[in-house]
C-alpha cells in the first residue's frame, strides 16, 4: 500500500481544482489553525498554513508587567504543557540576575516538567488517535492525564495554568503523600504504555496510515529548524536536556529516543518512548529528592535585573523553547522574544503536504503536535 | 491492597451550583483496575446481566414460537367477517407496521447500546440519568429533541434534492427488511429469491447518500458523497461473492431454506452452522463481516463521514429528522447485516446446544444478531480508520480475489459431498 499519490501533469492534462478551507473551525486542526488547500480530486496541489487567530500579543504585554507577572503570561503559550514555559522564562531572567537556585527547587522543577511532558504527550497520543479515526485511546490518555492534573492540583492548586515555577525557585512544596501518589501513578502508568502500543502504536491500520506518510529527511528537518520529537523522529539526536543541561538534568540517566525515517509514525513513537524516559527521570528524581529551601535567598520582591540580555532554552514537550530577554534595568523586561517550537515546526507543512491525500493532511498535521496558543502567542 | 477505603486524595465531587454530592468517592484508576471484582457495584452489575439473560430466555420459553402466533392472528382476522382481499390488505399492513417498528425500535436501542458500549470500552459511564436506570430513556428524549429541532437547509443547497436525499436513503432500507428472517419461518414476506432481493434493495441507498453529498452545497459533503459512492459500490462485490459458498451449500436463495439447512449437530454437539464448515465457512464469514462493516460506513471503513477529515461527510449539512433519517439508515443496515450474518453463518434460529432447543428460534435469532451487532460496535471503538486508497486496495486486491478463491474451495466441498465423502 504505497501512500504517495501520483499527480499527472502536462499540457492538456490540467485538472479542475477545488479550494478547501481546512479550519479555523475544523475538528482536527487542533485549535484555530487555518489551512488553505487546493485539491485535485483528493490530492493536495497547494497548501498554505494561515495563523494568527489566537494572537494575544503576550510578548508585548510583558513589556508592561514586572517579572513575576510575566510568569503568569507564559502559562498561556503552550497551555498543554505550561511548566516548561514557566521554566524557560525564569531561567532567562535568573541568568540576568545571576541567582543560585536551591537544589530542592531544581529537583521539583525537573519533576514538574517531566510530569508535564507525560501529560502533554498523552494529549498528543489521544488526539492523534482521533485524527486517524481511533477514538478510544483519547479517553484512555485523558484518564491518565487526569491523575497528573490531580497531582498538580494537590501541589500548586492549578490544573492547567500553574504559575508554579517562579523567579528564584518554585511556589509550593510537595509532601510525602504527594510523593507516594506520584509513585503510585508511575507504577500504574508503565503498563498503560504497553497497552497503548497494542491498541494503537502497532495496529496494522495505524501503521498503514502513518508509516510511509509525511516523510521528513534529516537534512530537511534540520533545514526547516524543527525541534523536539519532530526533529528526533527524523533521526537527529538533539535534546536540550542533553546538549545544554539545565536544572541538573545532567544528574539523571535517560536516553534520547530517535526515529529512523522521519515518518508520522516515527514522530508518534518518539513521543511514546519519551514518556518512558520521563518515567525513568521521575523515578530517579523522586528517589533522590533533596531537602532544603524552595526559593533563592536575597531576591527582591520586585526584581530589577541589571541591564543586559540573556537567552535560555529548555526542552519543552514540543521542542526547543527559547526565551531571549533584554533588560534595561527596569521592573519590566525591555523586550522579550520567544523561540516557539510549534511556530517553527509548522512552517514545513507547506512543503510536505503537496501530493498528499486529504486524509494524509490530518495525519501529517496531527503528527507535528502543534498548540496554537504557542504558535500565535 | 484490600478493598479501596474512602479516598481523601482527589476528594468528593460536589455540584458547583447546589453543593449536592455527585460522587462520594473519586477512585484513582489504580484502585479500580487492580481488583475490579472487589467493587460491590461490579459484582451487582454482573448479577444484573445474568438475570437479564435468564429473564429473556424465560420470557421466550413462555411465549413460544412467534410464527405460530402470526398464523393465529391471520385465522382470527378471517373470522371477523371481512372479505378476503381486505384481510390480505390488513395482514400486509400489520406486517409493514411490524417491520417499520423493528427498524425504529432498533434505532432507539442501538444508539443507546452503542453509547453504553463505547462508554464502557473507554472507561466511562455513558448515559446515566435520563429515565432512571442507566439512562435507558436517553435516545427517546434525543428523538423528541430531533423532532422539535429546526430543519436547516443551507442557502447553497439544492432544496428539492436536499429534502429527497434522506428519503431515498431510508426507503430501500425499510423495503429490504421484507424477507429478513426474525425466527424460523418468521418473515414479513416469504420470497424464494430473498437474498437477491435484499442485496438489490440495500444497494439503492447509496444513491441517497450521493444525493446528500451533492445537494448540500458543501465541499466536505461532496467529498464524503464521492467517497461513499466509490466505497459502497466497490464493497457490494465481495459482499455478494462471499456468500456464494453459503448459497452453494444450501442450494437456495430463500432465507428460510438457508436457515433450515443449518439445523442439526455433528457428533451430537457441534452445530451444523455454515461458519463451522472447515476453512470455507470461516473465510466467507470474515469476508462478509468485513464487507458489511464497509457497506454500513462504520469504522474502520467510515471514510464517507470521517469526522476528523470531512467534519461529518455527507450529512454535515443535515439537521433534525433529516439527519436522523441517515442515522436510522445506518443502524437499520447494521441490524440487517447482523440478521444476515446470523442466518447465513450462525445457524439462524437453531440453538447452539442440543439441550437448549426448548427456547424458541426468534430468541436465538435475536441473540445471534445482537452478538453480531456488538461486533460491529466493538470494531468501531477499537480500530483506526483506513485511507481511501488503502480501502480500495483492500477491496480489489485482497477481498475480491480471495472470495473468488473461496467459491472454488466451496465447489470442492460440494463436489466431495456429492461423491458421498462430504460433511453431511
Amino acid at each position: 500500500m504505497k501512500s504517495e499519490a501520483l499527480i499527472v501533469t502536462g499540457p492538456g492534462l490540467e485538472m479542475d481544482t477545488m479550494f478547501v478551507n481546512l479550519g479555523p473551525q475544523h475538528p482536527s486542526t487542533h485549535g484555530v489553525l487555518r489551512l488553505g488547500l487546493t485539491l485535485a480530486g483528493e490530492v493536495i496541489t497547494k497548501a498554505f498554513p494561515d495563523i494568527g487567530y489566537l494572537h494575544r500579543g503576550t510578548e508585548k504585554l510583558m513589556e508592561a508587567r514586572n517579572y513575576h507577572q510575566c510568569v503568569i503570561l507564559t502559562d498561556r503559550w503552550d497551555y498543554c504543557s505550561a511548566m516548561p514555559n514557566n521554566l524557560a522564562f525564569c531561567l532567562s531572567a535568573e541568568k540576568l540576575m545571576a541567582v543560585a537556585i536551591p537544589p530542592r527547587a531544581q529537583a521539583l522543577r525537573v519533576i514538574m516538567c517531566e510530569l508535564n511532558r507525560i501529560a502533554s504527550h498523552l494529549i498528543f497520543l489521544g488526539t492523534y488517535g482521533i485524527d486517524i479515526g481511533a477514538f478510544t485511546p483519547f479517553l484512555y490518555a485523558f484518564r491518565e492525564r487526569e491523575m497528573i492534573l490531580d497531582l498538580y492540583e494537590k501541589c500548586c492548586g492549578a490544573r492547567l495554568t500553574y504559575n508554579y515555577i517562579r523567579l528564584g525557585g518554585v511556589a509550593a512544596d510537595i509532601d510525602s503523600d504527594w510523593v507516594a501518589k506520584c509513585r503510585e501513578f508511575l507504577e500504574y502508568f508503565k503498563p498503560r504504555l504497553d497497552e497503548y502500543d497494542t491498541l494503537l502504536s502497532f495496529n496494522p491500520i495505524f501503521l498503514a496510515r502513518t508509516q510511509e506518510v509525511g516523510l521528513i529527511p534529516k537534512e530537511a528537518a534540520v533545514g526547516w529548524g524543527l525541534s523536539g520529537p519532530n526533529l528526533r523522529g527524523s533521526g537527529v539526536s538533539y535534546d536540550v536536556r542533553k546538549s545544554e543541561p539545565y536544572c541538573g538534568y545532567e544528574a539523571y540517566d535517560f536516553d534520547v529516543p530517535v526515529g529512523t525515517h522521519g515518518s508520522c509514525w516515527d514522530r508518534y513513537f518518539c513521543r511514546v518512548q519519551e514518556m518512558r524516559q520521563s518515567v525513568r527521570i521521575l523515578e530517579a528524581a523522586l528517589t533522590k529528592l533533596p531537602s532544603g529551601e524552595l526559593m533563592a535567598k536575597g531576591l527582591a520582591k520586585v526584581p530589577r535585573p541589571p541591564a543586559g540580555e540573556a537567552y535560555a532554552h529548555v526542552e519543552a514537550s514540543r521542542g526547543d523553547l527559547g526565551i531571549y530577554l533584554v533588560s534595561d534595568g527596569g521592573v519590566a523586561p525591555y523586550r522579550i522574544h520567544v523561540r516557539a517550537p510549534c511556530f517553527i515546526n509548522l512552517a514545513i507543512l507547506q512543503e510536505i503536504l503537496i501530493g498528499k491525500k486529504v486524509a494524509d493532511v490530518i495525519a501529517v498535521l496531527g503528527s507535528f503536535d502543534i498548540v496554537l496558543g504557542e504558535v500565535d502567542r | 491492597m484490600t478493598a479501596p477505603e474512602k479516598q481523601v486524595f482527589p476528594g468528593p465531587v460536589l455540584n458547583h451550583h447546589s453543593g449536592k454530592l455527585l460522587i462520594g468517592t473519586r477512585y484513582w484508576p489504580t484502585e479500580i483496575w487492580r481488583r475490579p471484582w472487589s467493587l460491590p457495584r461490579y459484582r451487582a452489575g454482573a448479577l444484573w446481566l445474568v438475570g437479564i439473560i435468564l429473564g429473556i430466555a424465560a420470557i421466550g420459553f413462555g411465549i413460544g414460537e412467534l410464527a405460530v402466533w402470526g398464523e393465529k392472528i391471520l385465522v382470527w382476522l378471517g373470522r371477523c367477517g371481512l372479505p378476503a382481499p381486505a384481510v390480505a390488505w390488513v395482514w400486509v399492513l400489520i406486517k409493514l407496521c411490524c417491520v417499520i417498528g423493528v427498524i425504529v425500535a432498533n434505532g432507539l436501542w442501538a444508539v443507546w447500546w452503542e453509547r453504553k458500549i463505547s462508554a464502557h470500552i473507554q472507561s466511562r459511564m455513558g448515559p446515566m440519568y435520563a429515565g432512571g436506570f442507566h439512562g435507558w430513556a436517553q435516545t427517546i428524549f434525543d428523538t423528541i429533541k430531533l423532532l422539535l429541532k429546526e430543519d436547516v437547509t443551507p442557502a447553497a443547497a439544492d432544496q428539492a434534492m436536499h429534502l429527497l436525499a434522506p428519503i431515498v436513503a431510508i426507503a430501500p432500507c425499510i423495503i429490504a427488511f421484507a424477507p429478513v428472517l426474525f425466527g424460523n419461518e418468521l418473515a414479513a414476506a416469504k420470497l424464494d429469491m430473498g437474498v437477491l432481493y435484499i442485496f438489490a434493495f440495500a444497494s439503492i441507498s447509496v444513491i441517497g447518500v450521493v444525493m446528500a453529498g451533492w445537494a448540500s452545497g458543501n465541499k466536505y459533503s461532496l467529498l464524503g458523497g464521492l467517497r461513499a459512492a466509490a466505497q459502497i459500490v466497490s464493497y457490494e462485490l465481495p459482499r455478494g461473492f462471499s456468500i456464494v459458498p453459503v448459497l452453494m451449500f444450501a442450494g437456495s436463495l430463500d432465507l428460510a431454506v438457508i436457515d433450515r439447512a443449518q439445523a442439526g449437530y455433528w457428533m451430537g454437539c457441534i452445530p451444523r452452522w455454515f461458519v463451522f464448515y472447515p476453512v470455507v465457512g470461516q473465510i466467507a464469514f470474515l469476508f462478509f463481516l468485513i464487507a458489511s462493516v464497509a457497506e454500513t460506513n462504520r469504522t474502520p471503513f467510515d471514510i464517507p463521514e470521517a469526522e476528523s477529515e470531512l467534519v461529518a461527510g455527507f450529512h454535515t449539512e443535515f439537521s433534525g429528522m433529516k439527519w436522523s433519517m441517515f442515522f436510522l439508515m445506518e443502524y437499520g443496515y447494521v441490524l440487517l447485516s447482523s440478521f444476515l450474518l446470523a442466518v447465513f453463518f450462525l445457524g439462524g434460529g437453531a440453538s447452539p446446544l442440543p439441550w437448549l432447543v426448548g427456547i424458541p428460534s426468534w430468541i436465538w435469532m435475536l441473540s445471534k444478531a445482537m452478538l453480531m451487532m456488538f461486533v460491529f460496535l466493538w470494531f468501531r471503538w477499537t480500530f483506526p480508520r483506513l485511507r481511501v486508497d488503502q480501502l480500495m486496495d483492500f477491496n480489489w486486491k485482497f477481498l475480491l480475489p480471495w472470495s473468488f478463491a473461496n467459491i472454488g474451495l466451496a465447489g470442492v466441498l460440494v463436489y466431495l459431498h456429492l461423491r458421498g465423502w462430504g460433511l453431511r
